[in-house]
C-alpha cells in the first residue's frame, strides 16, 4: 500500500531566479534602463563619458611628455610631466638650498611617526601622542626647518616654498586654530553674558569676512598694529591670520557638539561634586569632542585647502611655486599651466579625500558602538 | 548660620568662593583684556602712523580716480572718484554673488538629486563630481579655468561664430545686443498685466477649489498668462527689437554685450565648487525626510510630483535651508579670490587698486571688511527669517 | 602687594611695548647682522633667484652694496619678495630696512606715504609691448585696443592719462601680479602689455618667442626708480643715498671691482676721499672710513651693476641711454664726497 503521506526527507535544491532577474542584463535593466526617462539619462550619461574620458586619458597618458629638457619637448598636445619632473624639487621644497633637504625629509618622517599611531584607534598610548605631536614635534620640526642651532644652517622662511609651506602653514593653523576654537566654543556657550556677547562678537566677524582681507590684513596690516620695530616672519603672520580666521569655524562645529551633550551630562557630573573646570574638561568637553570629529575634520579640510590663498599675499606655497613656475620662459609653451595644475590637484585631492574618508571612518565606527 | 556671622577670614574665603562673584570678576577680567589689547593696538597704530606721517582720512573718497576698471555695470571712467570705484567694484561683487548663487543651485539640487537617482551610472558620476571638486581648493580651480583652459580660446580675429552673432573669443563671450524700440514698452505693459492677471486667477481658483472642491490648473495657465500675453503683444506689434551683433574692429569686437572671461572663470569656478557642497547639502535634507511620510503619502494617493512638491520638498528644505544660506555666504566671500585671475570686484578694485593708489591701507581694508560683514550678517538675517516661515508650525 | 603686581605687569608688558626710538635702524641693521631689503618677486635682471637659488639682478645688487658698505660682506643681506601691494606697508612697517624694488619716485608717495626717496638708480619711463605683427609705431595706434597692466602701479594711472588726454579709447585689463598679467597678455587677451620699459625688456626675454613682440620706442612718463626708506630716519636715508652716490662716482673715476686695491694708492684727492683714504666720511653716517671701498670691492661700481645684470654683458642688452654719466651724456651726477 502506498504511503497515504508524503514527508519530504530532503531539502529541495533551489531554483534559479527567474530568469529576467539574474545576470548582467537584468542588472542593467534594473539599475540603468528601468524607465524610459531612466534610459535616456544613460544614454546621455554614457555620451558624455565617451565625451570627456578619452581626450583626457589622451592628454594625461598617451600623448603626454615625461621626459625633457625644457619647452622644445612639450610642444605637442598632451600633458608636459617633463616640466613637473624638471621642477619636482622646486614643488616640494621652494627655494630650501637643496643640500638641507634632508632636514625637511626629516620633519617630515617625524610627522607621520607621530600622525599614523594618532591616527590608527587601535594603537594605544593615545596620551604621549598627543603630547609628542604637540610640544615634541613642533620644537624638533622648528629646530630642524629653520636651523641656525645646533651646528644646522640657517634657512630663513623666505627660502621656503612649495608643498613644505603648504603643510607647515596647515599644520601650524590647526594647531592654533582648535585650542583657539575650543575656547571661543566654550565662551560662547558661557552663562556669563559679557563673555557670550565678546565670543559670539568674535566668531561672527571672523565668519562674516573672506579669508583673503584676513590673510591681507596679516600681512601688510598687522606690522603697523605692533609696536615699531616688532616684526614678526611673514610666513608666520600668515599662519596667524589663517588659524584664527578658522577658529572661529572651528568653535562653531565645537559649539554643536557641546550642545548635544544632554543635560544629565552636567547635573551629574555636579553630583559626584566636580568642579566648573573639571566638569567641562572631564566630563562635557571629552564628549563634545568626539562628538564634533567629523565636523572638525572639515575644518581641517577647509584650512588645508585655504591654505593656498598664501600666494594672494606673495608666499609661495604649492600652487604659488607652480604658479610661478608656469612663467619660466624655459618651459612657456601652452601645455605647461595644465600640467603643474594638474599636479597641483592630484596633490590636493588625495590629502583632502584620504582626510574625508578617515573622517568617514571614525563617524561610522562611533555609530557602530553606539545603540540605536 | 548667616554670613555676617562668621570671623572674617571665612568671609574672606567665602567672597572669593561666591559664584556670583567670581562670575562677575570673570567677566571684568575678560573685558578688560579685550579693551587692553584693543587700547595696546590703537596706540601703537596712532604711534606708527604719526612717526610715518600718516593721517587717517575717508577724504579720499572724494578724489580722481585716475585708472580704468574692466567692467563698469555702472557708469564709470578715469575721472570718476574713488568713491565711484569703490561702488563699481561693489556692484561688480554683487554680480558675480548673484549668478553665481542661482546657477549654483540650479546646478548644485541637479548633482544632489542625481546621487540618489535609482540610474545607478548617474549616481555614480554625480558621486565623482562630488568628490572631485570639493576636495581641490577653490583658488586653484579658479586660476584652472582662467589661464589652462579660457585662455586655449581662439584670438579675437579668428573668435568663434555663435548663432545670432554671438561670437567667442580669449576676449570674451560677445552677445548680441538688443536695442529697443518706443513700442517694446508695450511688452512691459503686457507682462505686468499677465503678472496680475495670474494673482487674481490664482485668488478665484483657490477660492472655488474652497468652495466646491474643484480644481483649476491655476499655476500652469498663470504661467502662459505672465509669459505669453508679453510674447502675443510682441508679435503683434511687429517684433519692436532689433538685435544689434559685435563687430570686430581692429583690435576687438565692438557693440553687443560682452561678458568678459575673468567673469566667466570666476563665475565657472564658483559655481562648480559651490555646487559640489550644495549637493551634498541637499542629499542631505532629502535624505532627512522620513520614509514613512513617502509611504504615507502614496498610502493616501497623492501622485508622485504631489508627493514630491507637497511632502518631500517642504520638508526637506527645513533641513536644506541653514547650511545652503551658508554655502551662499560662502560663495559671495569667496568671489574675493577673483583677485587672483583679473576679475574687477570689491577687493580687486577697492582693496588693491584704490588701497595702492591712496596708501590708505587701513582706512580700505577696515571698509572693506564691514561690507563683506554687512553682507554675510544680512545674508543670514534675511534666511533666518525665511527659515522661520518654514519651519514647523505644531500645534 | 597691589604696587608689586602693577610692576611685574609693567615687567610682563616691557619688552612688548618697548618703542624703539627713531634714527635707530643702522643700530638695529648691525645688532642682528644683516641689511632687511624689499626686492620684486621676480623680475629677470633686476631680482631673480637664479639657478644657482642664491638672489640675482641690479636692485639685488644695490641690496648687497649696502650690505657691503656696512658689513663689508656682500651677503648680509636677506630678500624679502614683495608684490606691489605690499611694498609699501613693508617698509612703514619695519619688516624691511630699504625697500629697491624698481619704484616710481613720486610726490605722493613722498609726502603721504612715510616714506623717502634715497635717489634714482635707474632712468626708466613707462611704454607698450606689443605684438611684432601690428607693426606700430606709437602707443596711439593702440586705439580701441585692451592693454594689460599691473594693478597699484604708477603705470596703471599713466596710461589712463594717455590715452585720455588724446581722447582715444581703450580696456584695461589690471592683474595683481605682473606674472599674471604677462601670460594674459601672452594668451591674446590683451594687445598690449604696458610697464616701465625696463620691465618690458625684460618681460620680453622671458616669452615663448621674443622676436614676436617688440617694445615701442615712445615712453609716455618719466619713471624715475630708486630705493626707498622710511623718512624718520635721515642717517639710514643718508647711507643709502650715498652708497647709491659712491657708485656713480666710483664709475666716474674709474673705480672698479677690479682695480680698486690699486686705486687706494691713488693720489687723486678726490679718490682718496671716496675710498676712505683721506677725510672721515664713513664715521659721519656711522659706517667705517672704508664703506666705499669695500662697496665697490664687493659689487663694483655703477656702470658694472648694470651691464653685469641688464645692460651690454646681460641677455636684456639695455642700452644706458639716460642711465649713463654725466660726462658720457646721460643724467645720472653724484654730488662730491667734500
Amino acid at each position: 500500500m502506498a504511503p497515504r503521506n508524503f514527508v519530504r526527507t530532503e531539502i529541495i535544491p533551489a531554483q534559479p531566479p527567474p530568469a529576467g532577474t539574474l545576470g548582467p542584463l537584468a542588472w542593467l535593466r534594473a539599475h540603468l534602463f528601468s524607465t524610459p526617462a531612466n534610459a535616456a539619462i544613460t544614454i546621455l550619461a554614457v555620451l558624455f563619458l565617451a565625451w570627456t574620458i578619452p581626450p583626457l586619458i589622451r592628454w594625461a597618458f598617451v600623448d603626454a611628455v615625461w621626459t625633457g629638457e625644457n619647452r622644445e619637448a612639450c610642444v605637442g598636445a598632451g600633458a608636459c610631466w617633463a616640466f613637473v619632473r624638471a621642477k619636482f624639487d622646486l614643488f616640494m621644497y621652494g627655494q630650501y638650498p637643496p643640500a638641507q633637504h634632508w632636514r625637511v625629509n626629516v620633519v617630515g618622517l617625524l610627522f607621520v611617526a607621530g600622525l599614523v599611531p594618532m591616527a590608527i584607534p587601535a594603537i594605544p598610548g593615545k596620551r604621549w601622542t598627543v603630547l609628542y605631536l604637540l610640544v615634541v614635534f613642533p620644537v624638533a620640526a622648528f629646530i630642524l626647518l629653520r636651523g641656525g642651532m645646533f651646528g644646522l644652517t640657517d634657512v630663513p622662511t623666505t627660502r621656503w616654498g612649495g608643498l613644505l609651506v603648504t603643510l607647515v602653514v596647515a599644520v601650524t593653523g590647526i594647531v592654533i586654530a582648535f585650542p583657539l576654537g575650543v575656547l571661543l566654543a566654550l565662551a560662547r556657550r558661557s552663562r556669563l553674558p559679557l563673555i557670550r556677547v565678546l565670543a559670539t562678537g568674535l566668531i561672527e566677524i571672523w565668519r562674516g569676512v573672506p579669508l583673503v582681507t584676513v590673510l591681507f590684513m596679516a600681512s601688510v596690516m598687522l606690522p603697523i598694529f605692533l609696536p615699531s620695530g616688532v616684526t614678526i616672519d611673514k610666513l608666520l603672520r600668515a599662519i596667524i591670520g589663517i588659524g584664527v580666521f578658522y577658529s572661529a569655524y572651528m568653535a562653531e562645529v565645537i559649539r554643536g557638539g557641546l550642545q548635544s551633550i544632554p543635560r544629565g551630562q552636567y547635573e551629574g557630573a555636579m553630583a559626584l561634586g566636580l568642579s566648573g573646570l573639571q566638569r567641562t574638561w572631564l566630563v562635557v568637553l571629552p564628549q563634545a569632542l568626539t562628538i564634533s570629529i567629523p565636523g572638525i575634520v572639515n575644518t581641517i579640510i577647509a584650512l588645508f585647502k585655504d591654505t593656498s590663498l598664501v600666494l594672494i599675499i606673495a608666499l609661495y606655497d604649492l600652487l604659488g611655486m607652480i604658479q610661478s613656475a608656469t612663467n619660466d620662459s624655459n618651459w612657456a609653451v601652452a601645455q605647461v599651466p595644465a600640467s603643474g595644475y594638474a599636479f597641483a590637484a592630484v596633490i590636493y585631492w588625495a590629502l583632502c579625500f584620504s582626510m574625508s574618508r578617515y573622517s568617514l571612518f571614525i563617524e561610522r565606527r562611533r555609530a557602530a558602538g553606539r545603540p540605536r | 548660620m548667616r554670613p555676617s556671622r562668621l570671623p572674617r577670614h571665612a568671609m574672606d574665603a567665602s567672597f572669593w568662593r561666591d559664584e556670583r562673584v567670581r562670575a562677575v570678576a570673570a567677566q571684568v577680567l575678560a573685558f578688560a583684556a579685550v579693551v587692553a589689547v584693543f587700547a595696546w593696538l590703537v596706540t601703537n597704530t596712532a604711534a606708527n602712523l604719526d612717526r610715518l606721517n600718516i593721517r587717517l582720512t575717508l577724504g579720499f573718497f572724494d578724489e580722481r580716480a585716475g585708472f580704468n576698471i574692466l567692467q563698469t555695470p555702472i557708469p564709470y571712467d578715469n575721472n570718476s572718484t574713488y568713491l565711484r570705484a569703490f561702488l563699481v567694484g561693489l556692484v561688480n561683487t554683487l554680480i558675480v554673488g548673484v549668478i553665481g548663487v542661482i546657477l549654483a543651485t540650479i546646478l548644485g539640487f541637479l548633482v544632489g538629486i542625481g546621487r540618489l537617482s535609482s540610474n545607478w551610472l548617474l549616481a555614480r558620476l554625480a558621486t565623482i563630481y562630488v568628490e572631485t571638486f570639493r576636495n581641490i581648493p577653490l583658488l586653484l580651480q579658479l586660476v584652472f579655468w582662467a589661464e589652462a583652459v579660457l585662455t586655449l580660446l581662439p584670438r579675437a580675429q579668428q573668435a568663434i561664430e555663435l548663432p545670432f552673432g554671438a561670437t567667442l573669443s580669449v576676449r570674451g563671450l560677445y552677445l548680441p545686443a538688443p536695442v529697443a524700440e518706443s513700442a517694446l514698452l508695450w511688452v512691459g505693459v503686457a507682462f505686468l498685466a499677465g503678472i496680475a492677471a495670474a494673482y487674481l486667477l490664482g485668488r478665484w481658483a483657490r477660492g472655488r477649489q474652497a468652495r466646491t472642491g474643484q480644481r483649476f490648473p491655476a499655476a500652469s495657465v498663470g504661467l502662459a498668462l505672465i509669459f505669453g500675453l508679453p510674447i502675443l503683444t510682441f508679435l503683434v506689434l511687429g517684433r519692436p527689437l532689433a538685435w544689434e551683433p559685435p563687430v570686430l574692429q581692429r583690435f576687438n569686437f565692438t557693440g553687443g554685450i560682452p561678458i568678459i572671461p575673468e567673469l566667466a572663470a570666476l563665475v565657472l569656478g564658483l559655481v562648480i565648487y559651490t555646487a559640489a557642497f550644495i549637493a551634498e547639502v541637499v542629499r542631505g535634507g532629502i535624505l532627512a525626510v522620513p520614509r514613512g511620510q513617502i509611504e504615507a503619502a502614496r498610502a493616501v494617493g497623492l501622485s508622485s510630483g504631489t508627493t514630491m512638491r507637497r511632502v518631500i520638498i517642504p520638508q526637506a528644505l527645513r533641513a536644506i535651508i541653514p547650511p545652503l544660506t551658508n554655502q551662499y555666504l560662502n560663495l559671495i566671500k569667496n568671489s574675493s579670490l577673483a583677485v587672483a585671475i583679473g576679475y574687477p570686484d570689491l577687493v580687486g578694485v577697492f582693496k588693491n587698486t584704490v588701497l595702492n593708489q591712496t596708501g590708505r591701507a587701513i582706512e580700505v581694508v577696515a571698509i572693506t571688511m564691514a561690507v563683506y560683514l554687512f553682507i554675510s550678517l544680512a545674508g543670514s538675517v534675511f534666511m533666518n527669517r525665511f527659515n522661520a516661515r518654514v519651519a514647523i508650525r505644531e500645534r | 602687594m597691589k604696587n608689586r603686581m602693577i610692576a611685574a605687569g609693567f615687567g610682563l608688558c616691557l619688552p612688548m611695548v618697548a618703542i624703539p626710538a627713531s634714527a635707530q635702524t643702522l643700530n638695529d641693521v648691525q645688532g642682528r647682522g644683516y641689511v632687511q631689503c624689499g626686492v620684486h618677486t621676480g623680475l629677470f635682471g633686476f631680482a631673480e633667484i637664479g639657478d644657482d637659488g642664491e638672489w640675482h639682478g641690479f636692485d639685488v645688487d644695490y641690496c648687497r652694496a649696502i650690505a657691503s658698505a656696512i658689513f663689508n660682506d656682500a651677503d648680509a643681506v636677506r630678500f624679502t619678495p614683495l608684490n606691489a601691494t605690499e611694498r609699501f606697508t613693508a617698509l612703514q612697517s619695519g619688516e624691511i630696512d630699504v625697500l629697491i624694488r624698481i619704484t616710481t619716485w613720486t610726490m605722493t608717495r613722498d609726502a603721504s606715504l612715510g616714506l623717502i626717496f634715497a635717489g634714482v638708480n635707474y632712468y626708466d619711463g613707462q611704454s607698450f609691448l606689443v605684438p611684432t605683427e601690428l607693426e606700430l609705431t606709437d602707443a596711439a595706434g593702440l586705439d580701441g585696443g585692451t592693454v594689460c597692466v599691473q594693478t597699484g602701479t604708477t603705470t596703471e594711472l599713466n596710461l589712463a592719462d594717455y590715452f585720455n588726454s588724446r581722447g582715444l579709447t581703450f580696456e584695461a585689463v589690471a592683474f595683481a601680479e605682473r606674472a599674471e598679467a604677462v601670460s594674459a597678455f601672452e594668451a591674446g587677451r590683451c594687445d598690449a602689455f604696458t610697464a616701465d620699459a625696463s620691465n618690458l625688456y625684460s618681460t620680453r626675454m622671458t616669452m615663448v618667442d621674443p622676436d614676436a613682440y617688440v617694445v615701442l620706442d615712445e615712453r609716455i612718463s618719466k619713471e624715475p626708480l630708486g630705493p626707498a626708506v622710511r623718512q624718520d630716519d635721515i642717517q639710514w636715508f643718508n647711507i643709502v643715498k650715498w652708497v647709491h652716490f659712491a657708485l656713480l662716482n666710483a664709475e666716474e673715476f674709474g673705480i672698479t671691482q677690479a682695480n680698486v686695491a690699486e686705486m687706494a694708492e691713488s693720489t687723486n684727492p678726490e679718490i682718496m676721499r671716496l675710498l676712505g683714504r683721506d677725510g672721515t666720511f664713513g664715521e659721519m653716517v656711522g659706517l667705517s672710513n672704508d664703506w666705499a671701498y669695500n662697496v665697490i670691492a664687493n659689487v663694483g661700481n655703477y656702470g658694472e651693476i648694470f651691464d653685469r645684470n641688464i645692460g651690454a654683458g646681460s641677455p636684456l642688452g639695455i642700452e644706458r641711454g639716460l642711465n649713463a654719466l654725466w660726462t658720457d651724456g646721460g643724467i645720472h651726477y653724484a654730488p662730491p664726497v667734500r
